[in-house]
This record gives structure tokens, C-alpha cells and sequence, in this order.
């Protein structure tokens, strides 16, 4: 009796031994490990375009001109340029000194191509400079972004000005949206060097419309770490999404497969794009609609996925208020499993993604071009489904315990008596 | 007499499986792994989903920044761990702002779906004699699997975005300092539920890429949680499970033995 009860508890405790071995946490299932890096395809390039106007004679950073604080950043931002950035310097009202606004109007040049960097004859060509003439802040931009043109590199346009454009009818901040529309992936930061209302209404409309920043500069340090971050964030690999083009309907859309795509939509427009998902994937969609222009205070996004037929199967939304760069949503959609006959692939069922927003604006801003969206679509392997609320079944907490040991000991009790009472059945027997 | 012994023996030691299995469940201690240090935290911010910049949990990011930029950062929180995230903006000195700032934080999920804070404070506003500005958002426990039609929080990348959201006009452009410091913990197993994902909400884990054209990858892959992504299938649920089979079982036991009494039966005869 004694052998066999301590045999008892022994296999219980190997019984417990062998679950927690069994079960210990097992590792990683989606980490390959080499998350690599690679370097771009092509370096980055960069254009500093900076103004050279009369203005920047003014002696109000820290007790130094204008120009005086720009080229010693410059020099400091040359000396720290990253190896592989391609760094080109524009500018503009540098040459002509008269006073015949037509002709200063056109007065931008480009002081240093864009290419690799020799820091000598970059930084000679800028002590050259001296305030001269105008600001046509709009000329300059299409000039840099000529300048920055071909092959799919990341570009970057840093624009440092102390004055707006006077010259018209050419808006910066239209020819700003304009290249920011021809999807070269094209972002223009700007500084401000003077506190002005104005000035920083057209360079913050800038910047918006490319997705760059904005940046009041009030000391010669703070501008050249600016730029110098600037450039730096050039340098870093990002991955550049994939034009494309939705449809005004389901039949008329794209077929996308996994990947990063952009897109422009109008105020009010609906976006349709295809996908085809088979049985045992799960599609993922993320969306986002960039607010690059002056929008009214209260917006939304909402993400449908539909059948051909017009069923609709999940979908995402989201809204907000107040400033913002974006508003996103995403949604997911695991296609189960089916059983396919020998030799035979189940068919791939058609999605329809439906993108729109609720964006508005007042009637002074421009709807063309449309607004930038932005698609990333992933096709994992369908997710295991929850047959249980708990992990596997099982149970958790001090009620399972008692619960447990009060129905063992119940059954042991009732174990022992009908074994008792069969042994004195036998005995009198 | 030796029997009992035995049994509560065994008693005591199923006892002391059990008593250290909630012990472990509920680690509510943050978990900076030694090798991320401070050295290593980042010191940039990216700019949108796409360029966000990797931050491992317990690392203090920080940034410069530009008042009116959006910052994006991206950590990893796999199934089971619960996620806070702290933010806090030394502004610009109050001399040269024109009025109070508000800031706020806001936690994406890999699908770029807004996250909800289930505590903590992801807007603020300063007034204008504030020097610093500080927000957090704790989010709701990261669950393994969910419905396509509930946004829940699953394991992936989630995205923090930092930014200012009304201020006076004028202080745009002013120079300001980031720093965000996500911290990630375990739930314990009395959050583990079914289910799993085949693979984590990361944006890009699975587009085909061309490496050797030498394309670079989104940045949320490099954000993956040290060790890997858990299965999902560990959960302390199954020491409380096999613990509680365990005391059943000796509980059956004692029961059973309770019935013999103790010593030999009275009607046996002397002799046997």
C-alpha cells in the first residue's frame, strides 16, 4: 500500500516535470535575424539653396550679419556632410544688382552642382558670396528640383531665406506642391531667418506640401545644427513607395500585390485598388492620407475591403482634429482556409480596397493636386483562431486551485468508501 | 504514520511550484535588457511612418526638434506585454513663445490604426510660462489574436507620434527637445488568450525584397523585440493548470486516505 501510494505522487511529480519542459517558451517565429540594412540603391542628394538677397546684409544674429551666420553654418554643415550624400548649393538674388524687378526676379544660380563633395571648392565657392539683389523664392525651387532630377534617389531641398517672395505671380508654396506631385519623392525643408509673419506662412506652406519642416532660426548654432540634421536625415535608407494609380470603381482598379504604394487623392474623391488574396492569407492594408495643404479643422479616413459583388468585409476608419500631418487606418482580412481538390489551387478571391477621407478645406485652397495617400499592403499566412477566450483552455487563479482540490478530495473520499465498503462485502462474504 | 508523510511532502512541493508560477505571471518589472544601454538610444526622430526612428523598450530617445514638427518613433510589444509610453518637450524659453502649447502623443499600431490610452495623460496643454511638457499613454494589454473587426492591440511594430497640436502662430519654428521612453511588461497569464498570429503587425516583414540590388528595408523590421517574437504559446496558465492537476490528484489521495483511518481496521481479527 505504502510502495504504491509513494509510486502514485512520483509520477504525478514527473508528469509536472515533463509539461514545464514540454512547454517552455519556444522562440521566434517571423525573426530571421538579418533585419539588413542595405544601403540605397543610389546616395542621396541634397540641394542647399539659400538666399543671397540684399536683406541678409541685416546684422541681427547674434550680433552678426545674415550672411555671416549662413556661411559659417555652411562651412560647418560641408566640413559634417556624410561621405555617400551627393550635396549640391543654389541660389538665389546673388547676381544681379539693379533694380529692374523683372530681371531680379530671375536671378537664381546654381553656385555648386550636385555631386560629390569637395569640401574645398564648395566652401571657396560660397565665401564668394555677397548680398546682391531679390528673392524669387518660387524660381529657385523649380531650379533645385531641376537640379536634383533623375534616377530614384532620396532628395532633399534645405531653403534658408530671410524674405518672402515679392516677385509672383509664381507662389512658392504652388510650385512647392507642383514638384511635390510629380512623385519624385522630393522634400523641401525650409529655415526662416527672420521672425516674420509672413515669411513664415509661405515657408511653413512650403514645407507642408512636401512633407518637410519648418524652423525659426534666431542663432548662428541652431542653424547649422538644423542643416546638418537635415542632411543627416537625407542620408538615412528609407524605402520610397510605389506610384500607382486607383481606380473610380473596383472594376477600374490597379491590381497591387504586397508592397508600398502612393497615391493622390482629390477632396471627396473615392480611391479603388485590387487585391488578390488567396485562401490561407491574410491581407493587410495600411493607409494614409497626408494633409499637405491648409484643411479645415475636423477630418476622417475611412478603409473598406469589399467582395466583387459588393459585400463589404471589414473595414477601418479613424478621425481627428485639430493640426496633423496625416490621418491613417488599416485593416485586416483572413481568408480561411479551404479545402482544394487534388492537384487543384483554390482560387484567389478578388478584394476591393475602398479609400476615402472627409478632409475639406476653405474655398481659397487649391484641390489640384490631390492629396498624397499612402498604401502599404502585406499578404502573411492566415493567424490561428481562438478556439477559447483563455490561452489554450486553460485555466488561471486560486478558484481553479480550490475548485480542484475540493473535487479531488471529494473523489478520493468517495474512492476510499466504496473501496472500504467492497472490502467488508468480501470479508463477510 | 509514513504515509501521510509522504503526502504532504509532495504537498509542500506542489505548493512551492505554484507559489513561484504567479510569482513569474505577474514580473511587473520593466525590462531594459543590459545590452541596449543608454549609449545606444537613438538621438534622432524620424518624420513619418516610413522613416520612423527604432526605439528599444526602457530606452530614453531624444530628439531636436522643431516646434510644429512631427516625430515618429517605432518600439516593438509582443503578445501578453502591456505598453507604456512616456514623452516629455522641454519648450522653448517662455520669453520668446506667444501663448500656450498643446501637445499630444499618439500610439499607432502596425496597421497605422490609432491605439487608445486606457490611462495616462497623451494631451496636455503648457501655458505659456511652462518649461517642459510631459505626456504618457498606457495601452491596453497586447493580445495574441483578435477579430478582424475589433482594432485590439496585437504583437508588431507600434508607432509613437509626437507632435503639437495647436499653439499661437508665431512659435512655430522654435527650437524644442524631445525625448520619449517606451516601456514594455508583462501582463501576466491572466491575459494570455487563444489564438495566434501567423505573423506580427510589421509593416514590410513580408514584402519581397531585393537585396542584392541592395534596397533598403522600412525601418519598423529592425524593431523586433530581443529574442525574437514569442509564439505565443507560453503562458503561466499552464504551471497554474498542471499545478492545479497536481493538488488534485493529492488531494484524491488524502481523501482516499482519510477513509482507512489510520492503523489497522478495527474488525480485523488478531492473527492476520
Amino acid at each position: 500500500m505504502i510502495t504504491r501510494k509513494r509510486l502514485a505522487a512520483g509520477a504525478c511529480g514527473a508528469l509536472l516535470a515533463a509539461l514545464a519542459a514540454g512547454l517552455l517558451p519556444s522562440p521566434a517565429l517571423a525573426d530571421d535575424g538579418d533585419s539588413a540594412e542595405g544601403a540605397p540603391k543610389e546616395s542621396p542628394k541634397v540641394e542647399l539653396v539659400l538666399d543671397v538677397s540684399g536683406s541678409m546684409r541685416a546684422r541681427d544674429i547674434d550680433g552678426q550679419s545674415r550672411m555671416a551666420a549662413a556661411k559659417q553654418a555652411f562651412n560647418e554643415v560641408l566640413d559634417a556632410t556624410p561621405e555617400e550624400v551627393r550635396l549640391g548649393i543654389r541660389t538665389l538674388g546673388a547676381n544681379y544688382a539693379g533694380e529692374d524687378k523683372k530681371k531680379g526676379c530671375e536671378d537664381t544660380r546654381q553656385l555648386y552642382p550636385v555631386g560629390k563633395l569637395d569640401r574645398t571648392e564648395a566652401k571657396t565657392a560660397v565665401a564668394t558670396l555677397a548680398p546682391t539683389g531679390f528673392t524669387p523664392v518660387g524660381p529657385a525651387l523649380l531650379g533645385a528640383a531641376k537640379d536634383l532630377e533623375g534616377g530614384n534617389a532620396t532628395r532633399r531641398i534645405v531653403l534658408i531665406t530671410d524674405g518672402e517672395d515679392t516677385c509672383g505671380p509664381l507662389d512658392p508654396c504652388v510650385v512647392a506642391r507642383e514638384i511635390a506631385a510629380k512623385g519624385t519623392h522630393l522634400v523641401i525643408d525650409t529655415l526662416g531667418l527672420v521672425p516674420n509673419a509672413k515669411i513664415r506662412q509661405q515657408l511653413t506652406c512650403i514645407a507642408e506640401a512636401t512633407g518637410g519642416t519648418y524652423t525659426a532660426v534666431q542663432h548662428k548654432e541652431q542653424l547649422s545644427k538644423r542643416v546638418k540634421q537635415l542632411v543627416d536625415r537625407a542620408a538615412d535608407p528609407v524605402v520610397n513607395p510605389v506610384a500607382t494609380k486607383g481606380g473610380a470603381s473596383c472594376q477600374a482598379a490597379p491590381k497591387l500585390t504586397a508592397g508600398l504604394y502612393t497615391d493622390r487623392a482629390k477632396f471627396g474623391e473615392h480611391r479603388w485598388y485590387q487585391v488578390q488574396v488567396k485562401p490561407g492569407q491574410e491581407l493587410r492594408a495600411a493607409v494614409s492620407i497626408g494633409a499637405d495643404r491648409a484643411v479645415n479643422n475636423d477630418y476622417g479616413i475611412l478603409v473598406r475591403a469589399f467582395t466583387l459583388s459588393g459585400r463589404e468585409i471589414v473595414r477601418g476608419q479613424e478621425s481627428g482634429d485639430g493640426r496633423t500631418d496625416v490621418i491613417s487606418s488599416g485593416l485586416r482580412y483572413p481568408k480561411s482556409d479551404v479545402d482544394a481538390e487534388k492537384g487543384q489551387e483554390p482560387p484567389a478571391e478578388t478584394v476591393c480596397l475602398q479609400v476615402s477621407s472627409s478632409f475639406s478645406a476653405p474655398p481659397s485652397v487649391k484641390t489640384e493636386p490631390g492629396m498624397p495617400v499612402e498604401l502599404a499592403l502585406d499578404l502573411v499566412d492566415s493567424p490561428k483562431k481562438a478556439a477559447d477566450v483563455a490561452s489554450f483552455g486553460l485555466g488561471h487563479g486560486w478558484w481553479l486551485l480550490g475548485v480542484l482540490v475540493l473535487v479531488g478530495l471529494l473523489a478520493g473520499l468517495v474512492f476510499g468508501w466504496l473501496s472500504r465498503w467492497r472490502v467488508a462485502v468480501w470479508r463477510t462474504n | 504514520m509514513r504515509t501521510t508523510r509522504v503526502v504532504s511532502g509532495a504537498l509542500l512541493a506542489a505548493l512551492a511550484v505554484l507559489g513561484a508560477a504567479p510569482a513569474a505571471g505577474a514580473d511587473e518589472t520593466p525590462s531594459p535588457s543590459p545590452s541596449a544601454g543608454e549609449s545606444a538610444a537613438p538621438t534622432e526622430a524620424g518624420t513619418s511612418f516610413r522613416t520612423a526612428t527604432a526605439v528599444k523598450s526602457g530606452q530614453l530617445a531624444t530628439a531636436g526638434a522643431s516646434t510644429g514638427d512631427y516625430l515618429y518613433w517605432v518600439f516593438p510589444a509582443d503578445a501578453g506585454q502591456d505598453a507604456t509610453v512616456r514623452a516629455k518637450v522641454a519648450l522653448p524659453e517662455s520669453a520668446q513663445r506667444h501663448g500656450a502649447q498643446t501637445w499630444q502623443l499618439d500610439v499607432y499600431d502596425g496597421l497605422r490604426r490609432k491605439q487608445a490610452c486606457t490611462y495616462g495623460s497623451s494631451t496636455a496643454t503648457a501655458p505659456k510660462e511652462a518649461t517642459s511638457v510631459s505626456l504618457a499613454c498606457h495601452l491596453r494589454t497586447v493580445r495574441s489574436w483578435a477579430e478582424q473587426s475589433s482594432n485590439d492591440p496585437l504583437p508588431g511594430s507600434y508607432f509613437v507620434r509626437l507632435t503639437v497640436t495647436s499653439l499661437a502662430d508665431d512659435d512655430l519654428g522654435l527650437p524644442v527637445k524631445a525625448e520619449v521612453q517606451p516601456a514594455v511588461v508583462d501582463a501576466g497569464g491572466s491575459k494570455a488568450v487563444d489564438g495566434a498570429l501567423t505573423a506580427p503587425l510589421v509593416p514590410g516583414a513580408t514584402t519581397v525584397q531585393d537585396d542584392a540590388k541592395g534596397e533598403p528595408r522600412q525601418i519598423s523590421v529592425q524593431a523586433s523585440p530581443e529574442g525574437g517574437w514569442a509564439s505565443g504559446t507560453w503562458s503561466s496558465r499552464w504551471l497554474w493548470t498542471a499545478g492545479g492537476a497536481v493538488l488534485a490528484a493529492l488531494a484524491g489521495v488524502a481523501g482516499y486516505a482519510m477513509t482507512r483511518g489510520s492503523g489497522r481496521p478495527a474488525r480485523v481479527p488478531q492473527g492476520y
